[in-house]
């Protein structure tokens, strides 16, 4: 088994504020908006350094987004800031009309997604975005996991042509991949090699799945890990070519089960290779106010669930 | 015969007069015993966030002698909670995240107990972050949090009332940072379009959001000519942490319901109110206070009517 070392405890959004702000730097067409949450988003830094490139929209979501499209008008990129729910559910027709159906070069950038940013509860936890970004047409959807990761993948989505979605989160947590690594959109990374079960994760659970497989190991189960960070476009080859292997695959997200990562492995196994799966995400339910720890725990979203389902999806094969 | 009717008749009128004037919701207050119950909702909310070290202290110290008047001596509501509302007043609050002066208020009118305020923002409570109805929480009839909703809901109730043939008012309050969200100025035509004069809308004229003052993140220029603009009827009050201030502001706005016109009221007030530290500034907008500054503020606010 590869060993992974956590590098320290550091959330993922200040991943993307250092991406942000390398991006700042390197490419005179990057502009930011935010929704007056620029501290929350990390995006400091880049609003000090350029200060006419930033524009603070107000707590005007709706406008973000509008401005946002018309910004690439012109050739600018621009990276909208705001938490997951405000930069998707609450914009949705925004995005699909002036953003998705128009074709426009808008990186839609969403911190706090998912149950982990705690103690605000329901109003603000979606987990319902990945659902929503992914069904639009020509929309990249990347989930990262770790602040290595986000800040890459901030980086790589400039040199992108299209609308990209690119959600991470507020806890601290494990930091582990490599520091300054190249980011492929689209491009599944393998984590552990293993050929008895398959664990496909993306964002906050790709740590989980890792602590999984080693709980795994201890008990003579080899698990293989994937770590997909882009949900749109969809590596179905890595996917496939792993259960082939396996014969059986989890898939673990910080989302309901209906309509995110899971739905879509489900679709190409289907059409592909049909195989058992089980199910680590939330149920359809809205969350609630607690720890990220608590409602991880509460709601099946960590490595002890990433094994429980392992197991489950073994006994199916 | 007659006779012996109309004295049951008026023991009931007396029994009805009698739970009019016990159930907590209808006791009318002095000013100095209405300033006991606003000192130690400030302490509610000190303590709530502090245990949590989470929630929105600043806006909800600046709230708490609206919701204190409101709650205690103007909203005319029903002794039992039920989501209708029917023949009772109702309240909305748009801005969630003031949710510490809520639960306080609520819970100190009876709406639950005033124990379940230790549950605030924990795992398995019904005193969500923000507010919401998915756990049955009395006192609340939609969930907020995302801004901006809210007005529009409120104006729902309020045409729900209407068509009831209710007398009954809405009571609706709103950040001011929260007026930057368009669908507030959607629904403040609405309002205006269909002569929505049973609402009595507050904004929080605080100045303050997250990211700074209201000035410096998005100017929103003058709100009175903005409203009146859109055909409501304004009023504004400067001492919006003065109770008396508030009563009359209240009572006054009641006093212009009824006209065709939907009423609001511009209330200015001062964030973190009542803790020194935490008085005029953005910063504790939503900044829970450390051991040391939970001590300080709870000795600026010594205790009333008992703690939690
Ligand atoms: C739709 C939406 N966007 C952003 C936020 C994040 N947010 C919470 S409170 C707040 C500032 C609100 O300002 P204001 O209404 O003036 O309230 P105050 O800070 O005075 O309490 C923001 C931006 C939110 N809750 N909802
Ligand atoms: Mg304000």
């Amino acid at each position: 088994m590869k060993t992974y070392t956590n590098t320290g405890n550091i959330d993922t959004r200040s991943g993307f504020g250092a991406g942000l702000e390398i991006l700042g730097d390197s490419n005179p067409n990057v502009v930011a908006l935010c929704a007056d949450l620029t501290g929350s988003l990390k995006m400091n830094a880049f609003k000090d350094k350029h200060p006419d490139r930033f524009f603070q929209v107000g707590i005007a979501e709706a406008n973000m987004m509008g401005i946002a499209a018309g910004l690439t008008i012109g050739g600018k990129i621009p990276f909208t800031g705001t938490f997951a729910n405000f930069s998707t559910g609450r914009v949705y027709d925004q995005i699909r009309q002036s953003i998705a159906y128009s074709g426009k070069n808008v990186k839609i950038c969403a911190s706090h997604a998912g149950l982990t940013l705690g103690e605000d509860g329901a109003t603000h936890q979606i987990l319902e975005d990945l659902g929503l970004m992914k069904m639009l047409p020509g929309m990249t959807v990347i989930n990262t996991c770790d602040f290595n990761q986000t800040k890459a993948a901030t980086i790589a989505i400039a040199d992108h042509d299209g609308p990209v979605y690119l959600r991470f989160g507020r806890p601290k947590v494990a930091n582990f991949t490599p520091k300054d690594q190249s980011f492929e959109i689209g491009k599944a990374v393998k984590l552990q090699e293993g050929t008895d079960v398959t664990i496909v994760a993306t964002g906050h659970l790709v740590w989980e799945a890792l602590e999984a497989a080693k709980t795994l190991h201890e008990q003579g189960i080899a698990a293989e890990v994937i770590n997909i960070h882009t949900i749109k476009p969809l590596d179905d080859k890595a996917i496939l070519s792993s259960v082939k292997q396996t014969g059986c695959i989890v898939t673990a997200e910080e989302h309901n089960y209906l309509g995110g990562l899971g739905e879509s492995v489900s679709r190409v196994l289907a059409q592909h290779h049909p195989t058992p799966q089980e199910f680590v995400a939330t149920q359809d339910t809205f969350g609630e106010s607690g720890t990220p720890a608590q409602l991880m725990e509460k709601y099946g979203l960590n490595a002890k669930a990433i094994v429980e389902k392992s197991k489950k999806v073994l006994k199916r094969k | 015969m007659i006779s012996s009717l109309i004295t049951a008749h008026k023991n009931v009128f007396v029994a009805q007069l009698l739970v009019y004037f016990c159930t907590k919701r209808y006791k009318m207050t002095t000013s100095s015993n209405l300033q006991e119950f606003v000192t130690q909702v400030r302490r509610d909310i000190l303590r709530q966030v502090h245990k949590v070290n989470s929630g929105h202290p600043g806006g909800s110290l600046g709230c708490t002698e609206f919701f204190s008047v409101l709650f205690k001596e103007v909203l005319r509501a029903k002794d039992h909670f039920d989501m209708d509302g029917k023949d009772e007043d109702l309240f909305f609050l748009s801005n969630g995240h003031i949710s510490p002066v809520y639960y306080s208020v609520l819970s100190r009118c009876g709406y639950f107990p005033v124990e379940e305020l230790k549950t605030f923002r924990h795992i398995n409570s019904r005193l969500q972050g923000h507010p919401t109805t998915h756990e049955g929480l009395p006192g609340v009839r939609t969930a907020s949090g995302s801004l901006g909703q809210g007005l529009s809901v409120a104006l729902g109730s309020a045409l729900s009332k209407k068509l009831n043939g209710d007398k009954h008012l809405v009571y609706s309050l709103h950040g001011d940072g929260e007026l930057q969200e368009g669908q507030n100025w959607e629904a403040i035509m609405f309002a205006a379009a269909n002569k929505i004069d049973n609402i009595i809308a507050t904004v929080d004229y605080n100045g303050q959001q997250i990211d700074g003052s209201t000035d410096d993140v998005l100017p929103m220029g003058d709100l009175k000519a903005k409203f009146e603009a859109f055909g409501w009827d304004v009023i504004e009050e400067e001492n919006g942490n003065d109770i008396d201030a508030v009563r009359n502001v209240l009572a006054e706005a009641k006093s212009k319901t009824g006209q065709s016109k939907p009423v609001v009221i511009l209330l200015k007030t001062i964030m973190g109110n009542g803790v020194d530290f935490m008085m005029h500034t953005h910063a504790w907008h939503g900044k829970a206070p450390n051991d040391e500054q939970l001590e300080i503020g709870l000795k600026q606010n010594p205790e009333t009517l008992g703690d939690y």
